[in-house]
């Protein structure tokens, strides 16, 4: 296992950091395949006919997709080159999000991602390092959608 | 199915529950779908490596998990504002892991009819793994 991570002030000094943009495309199949992984069958993100007959007009994405590159507008792999990789392990902390207003299929979102913050906090087996990374969605009409908070504990 | 409204839901009421029970095949889904090939979640000699107990599921695909809880329960002229959880604890293939929730406050924010929500999800040895929050706008009946 690697050693106990320690956040340098060189890492510290990347706080603020915009990476991006990234280009996500939202077509009919990923919002169908995002659904079905999920096992949500509701008929607003698949069913046309049905979603027509609604308030939405159409088919809408699930909150928290946001179309295909789906996961690279995060920047982890940026994130962790730009800290230099010096951590092994890296879990999940949490995710926090706000969604403004619904994505459509033929949406072309425009995402920029900002290493928002990084700390330290002590753990029972080690010294633990959090990284925040806050990512902001705009639609075609360059409108923020979405915006998302991606916490990332590396141990 | 009926609508539900704000007028229609109490401080203290019970968002419906959902049950989910991943399989291995719906974590290898969830990655394809997501864009999330992190190896914990589908290599097990790297897990295990990494002093996992095993494959773990993806905090995203439980936050996805709790997202889908509150559509089902809003309907579709409900709408889900904000949502956040943390990822206290690790579940795995095999878990069964519900997803509950109850109404903590209602409010008018700007026109719209809003519930403030604990949520979180929990699994079969009764650890509540991903705790959180969210807030969802509901029709109201004037």
């Amino acid at each position: 296992m690697a050693d106990t991570p320690v956040l340098t002030d060189e890492m510290k000094a990347r706080i603020g950091t915009i990476m991006g943009p990234v280009i996500l495309e939202v077509e009919r199949g990923a919002i169908r395949r995002f659904a079905q992984a999920v096992g949500d069958t509701n008929p607003l993100y698949t069913d046309e006919e049905y979603a027509r007959g609604t308030r939405h007009g159409g088919i809408v994405c699930p909150p928290g997709f946001f179309g295909w590159p789906a996961g690279e507008e995060v920047g982890a792999e940026h994130i962790l080159s730009m800290l230099g990789r010096p951590f092994e392990n890296v879990l999940n902390a949490g995710t926090e999000s706000e969604f403004l207003c619904p994505i459509r299929p033929g949406d072309v979102l425009v995402s920029s991602t900002k290493l928002a913050d990084a700390y330290e906090k002590k753990g029972n087996a080690g010294n633990l390092v959090f990284v925040v990374m806050e990512t902001t969605y705009k639609n075609q009409a360059d409108k923020v959608v979405a915006r998302m908070r991606y916490i990332f504990m590396f141990y | 199915m009926a609508r539900l409204y704000y007028e229609d839901v109490d401080v203290g009421a019970e968002i419906t529950p959902l049950v989910k029970k991943p399989t291995t095949r719906q974590l290898v889904k969830w990655a394809g779908a997501s864009g999330d090939f992190n190896e914990p979640h589908y290599d097990r000699d790297l897990a295990v490596a990494w002093g996992l107990p095993g494959v773990i599921i993806h905090g995203l695909l439980k936050y996805q998990f709790l997202v889908q809880m509150l559509t089902d329960w809003i309907g579709v002229d409900g709408d889900l504002l904000k949502i956040s959880c943390q990822y206290r604890g690790l579940d795995y293939p095999g878990d069964t892991l519900t997803c509950t929730g109850k109404v903590l406050k209602k409010s008018i924010e700007g026109g719209r009819h809003c519930l403030e929500c604990e949520i979180g999800v929990s699994n079969q040895r009764g650890e509540r793994t991903t705790p959180g929050r969210a807030v969802v706008a509901l029709p109201s009946r004037g």
